[in-house]
C-alpha cells in the first residue's frame, strides 16, 4: 500500500467541480475521487457538455475548485505558483494558435521558458530536450517549417512535443484528437500511450473517441449526470458502469467486445 | 532561439541608419558641405561659426528627435501587436495618441473657453509636453482600470477605440466654440514636428524613451510567451496581469512623451513592425526588437529628409508625409503578403 502511494503523482479528493458566481455557484460535478499515477495515461470521458473541459481546467489551475483538493506530487494545487506549476505541469490546448511567424522548432522551443533565464536563453542542456522532444514525436522532418503551414495531425504532435520539451511530470491534454480523421487520431493514442510507457509522464486527456480510449487507456475516468467513475476499462465493465450511458440506446456496451457499438434494432 | 543568423540585415540596417543621420542633417535651407558638417559632428571648431550653431542648435537635435520618435514608436507598436495579438494594433489605436491630443486641446481651444485662466496666447516650454502627457496618462489609466476587469484583450483594443472616438469628439466641440487663431494653433501642432527641441528638452525625452526600452528587454521572454496566447503563457509560468500592466505602461509612457514634444504622428507604430517582420521573417522578440528600433529610426528619418527637401526653405508638416507613405505601405504588405503576422 505504501509502494503505491508513493507512485501517486495527481489525485483528488471530494472535488466539487463549476464555475463560482457572486450569487451562487454553478456546480457542474461533486464528489471526484481519484488517484493517477506515474506513468498512466488517462481518460476523460462522458457526453458533451458533462464537464470533461471544466474538470481539465480545475486540475491545470485555469479556473479554481468549488470545493475540495487537488494533490499535485504531495503538495496542494492551490499552494503552488505559476512558475513552480509551469515546471510540474504542461498543457496541449485546443485553442488556435495566434497568427505568428514561429517555426515548429522555435514553438517547441517555448517550452522551455519555465526553465530559462530572464533573456530566455537557450542552454546546451535546453537544445538536448528539445531535440528529445522532436524525436520522441517523430517530427524532425518538419522542424523548419512555419507552424501555420501544417495539418492539423501535425500541429498537435508539435504541440504535444512542446509540451514534452516543458519536461513536466503531467501533461494535460484538452481533446487533442478534435478535428481529425480516424487514422490520424489512432496516430496520437499510440504516440500518447507510447510516450507514457517510454517517459514514464502521467498524461491525462479528455475525449470523444470512446472506443479507441477504452482499448488504449490505462484508467479511465468517466463523467455522468451527479455521478463520476474511476478506474480500468475492464473494471469499469464489470462494475456495469458504461451501461445506459447514452440516451436512447442508439449506442449500446458490449462487455465482450468492451466497446460501444450501434444498436441496429 | 536564434536559428538564422541575420548579423548582415542588421549591419546593412546600422550603415543605413547611420548614412541616413548624416544626410538628413546635410539638408536645409542653409547648405553646409558634408566635409564641413563631419567636422562639427566631431568637434572640430574650425569652421564658420553660424554653421556650427545651425549643426549643434538645430539639425542635430532634429535629427535625435527623428530618431526617438520613430525607434519609440514602433516598439509601442509592436508591443501593442503582441499584446492584443492583433496585426492593426498601434499606439493610435488605444486612444493614448488621441489622449494627448486632448491634453493640448484644452490646453490651446480650452483657454478660450475657460477666461484667461490658461493666460492665453503665451505658452511656457513645458506647458504643452506636460498637457499631452497628462492627457495621455488619463486615458492609459482608464484602460489599465479596464484592462484589470475584462480579460478579453479583443475588448480592451474596442475600449481603446472608443476612447478614441470620445476625445476627437470632445476635440471637435472645443473647436466649434473656439476662435480662429487657436484652432490654427493647434491645427499647427496636430501636424506634428520635429524641429523644435532644445537640448534640456532633448535629455528628458531621452531618459523616458530610454526607461521604456529597456523595460521592453525586460520583458522579452513574456512577449514571446505571449505569441502562443494567453492561455499557454500562463502554463509556462508567465504572470498575465502583471505584464499585460507592464506593456501598457511603457506603451503609454513612450507615446506620451513622443506626442507630447512631436504631436501626434501617424502609421509608424503600426507600419515598422510589419516591415521588420517582413525583412526578417520571424516573430522572435530578440530579433523584433532591435530590428523594429533601427527601422523605425531610419524611416523617420526619411520621413523627415523628405519634408524638408521640396522648397527647403521651410518644411512639410512631418504627420502628413507619415501618412503619405504609411498608408501605401501597409496597403502594399497586405496586397503582396496576403496575410499579415503578429
Amino acid at each position: 500500500m505504501n509502494i503505491d502511494k508513493k507512485h501517486i503523482v495527481i489525485s483528488t479528493e471530494s472535488l466539487t467541480i463549476g464555475y463560482q458566481h457572486k450569487k451562487q455557484d454553478k456546480i457542474v460535478l461533486s464528489n471526484i475521487n481519484f488517484s493517477i499515477k506515474k506513468g498512466e495515461l488517462v481518460c476523460v470521458l462522458g457526453k458533451n457538455g458533462i464537464g470533461k473541459s471544466t474538470l481539465l481546467r480545475t486540475l491545470s489551475k485555469v479556473q479554481k475548485p468549488i470545493s475540495g483538493h487537488i494533490n499535485l506530487e504531495g503538495k496542494k494545487l492551490s499552494h503552488y505558483k505559476e512558475n513552480e506549476l509551469s515546471k510540474k505541469l504542461s498543457l496541449v490546448l485546443t485553442e488556435r494558435l495566434p497568427e505568428s511567424q514561429l517555426t515548429v522548432y522555435e514553438l517547441i522551443a517555448l517550452g522551455r521558458q519555465p526553465h530559462t533565464n530572464w533573456l530566455d536563453t537557450i542552454t546546451a542542456n535546453d537544445t538536448k530536450k528539445i531535440e528529445l522532444a522532436i524525436s520522441q514525436t517523430d517530427i524532425f522532418h518538419l522542424k523548419d517549417k512555419r507552424f501555420y503551414e501544417l495539418s492539423d495531425g501535425q500541429l498537435q504532435r508539435v504541440l504535444i512535443a512542446r509540451a514534452l520539451a516543458q519536461d513536466t511530470e503531467v501533461i494535460i491534454l484538452d481533446e487533442p484528437t478534435a478535428h481529425l480523421d480516424m487514422h490520424q487520431t489512432l496516430n496520437i493514442f499510440e504516440l500518447l500511450k507510447k510516450l507514457a510507457l517510454e517517459t514514464k509522464k502521467t498524461i491525462i486527456i479528455s475525449s470523444h473517441e470512446i472506443n479507441i480510449a477504452l482499448k488504449m487507456a490505462d484508467k479511465i475516468v468517466l463523467l455522468k449526470e451527479n455521478e463520476m467513475q474511476f478506474g480500468t476499462t475492464d473494471n469499469l465493465s464489470k462494475a456495469n458502469a458504461f451501461d445506459n450511458l447514452f440516451p436512447n440506446n442508439l449506442l449500446i456496451f458490449n462487455k465482450t467486445l468492451q466497446q460501444f457499438v450501434i444498436n441496429k434494432s | 532561439m536564434l536559428q538564422k543568423n541575420f548579423k548582415r540585415h542588421f549591419i546593412f540596417l546600422a550603415i543605413g541608419l547611420l548614412l541616413l543621420f548624416i544626410l538628413n542633417i546635410s539638408f536645409g535651407s542653409v547648405s553646409i558641405p558634408i566635409k564641413d558638417i563631419l567636422n562639427i559632428l566631431f568637434g572640430n571648431t574650425e569652421t564658420k561659426e553660424s554653421w556650427q550653431i545651425i549643426i549643434i542648435n538645430f539639425r542635430l537635435p532634429k535629427a535625435i528627435t527623428a530618431v526617438l520618435v520613430g525607434s519609440g514608436l514602433s516598439v509601442a507598436g509592436l508591443l501593442m501587436q503582441t499584446l492584443f495579438r492583433n496585426p492593426l494594433a498601434g499606439p493610435f489605436v488605444l486612444g493614448i495618441s488621441s489622449g494627448a491630443s486632448l491634453g493640448v486641446a484644452l490646453l490651446i481651444l480650452g483657454s478660450s473657453l475657460f477666461g484667461g485662466y490658461f493666460l492665453s496666447n503665451s505658452f511656457s516650454n513645458w506647458s504643452l509636453p506636460i498637457a499631452s502627457s497628462l492627457g495621455a496618462f488619463i486615458v492609459l489609466f482608464a484602460v489599465i482600470i479596464a484592462a484589470n476587469k475584462i480579460r478579453n484583450t479583443m475588448s480592451i483594443l474596442i475600449i481603446g477605440l472608443m476612447f478614441g472616438s470620445l476625445t476627437s469628439a470632445i476635440i471637435s466641440v472645443l473647436s466649434y466654440f473656439s476662435e480662429a487663431a487657436q484652432i490654427q494653433q493647434f491645427i499647427f501642432w496636430s501636424f506634428g514636428s520635429l524641429g523644435n527641441l532644445s537640448w534640456p528638452e532633448i535629455l528628458i525625452f531621452f531618459i523616458i524613451y530610454i526607461f521604456g526600452i529597456i523595460a521592453t528587454i525586460a520583458i522579452v521572454k513574456p512577449l514571446n510567451s505571449f505569441l502562443l496566447g494567453e492561455n499557454y503563457a500562463k502554463s509556462l509560468g508567465i504572470n498575465i496581469k502583471k505584464n499585460r500592466n507592464i506593456i501598457l505602461l511603457i506603451t503609454s509612457l513612450l507615446t506620451g512623451v513622443i506626442t507630447a514634444f512631436a504631436g501626434p504622428i501617424a502609421f509608424v507604430g503600426l507600419a515598422v513592425p510589419h516591415v521588420a517582420r517582413m525583412l526578417f521573417t520571424t516573430s522572435n522578440h530578440k530579433i523584433l526588437i532591435p530590428a523594429v528600433l533601427i527601422i523605425g529610426a531610419i524611416v523617420m528619418l526619411i520621413c523627415d529628409t523628405i519634408a524638408q527637401l521640396p522648397t527647403s526653405e521651410f518644411t512639410l508638416p512631418i504627420n502628413a508625409i507619415t501618412s503619405l507613405f504609411g498608408a501605401p505601405i501597409v496597403i502594399w504588405l497586405l496586397v503582396r503578403k496576403k496575410k499579415l503576422f503578429v
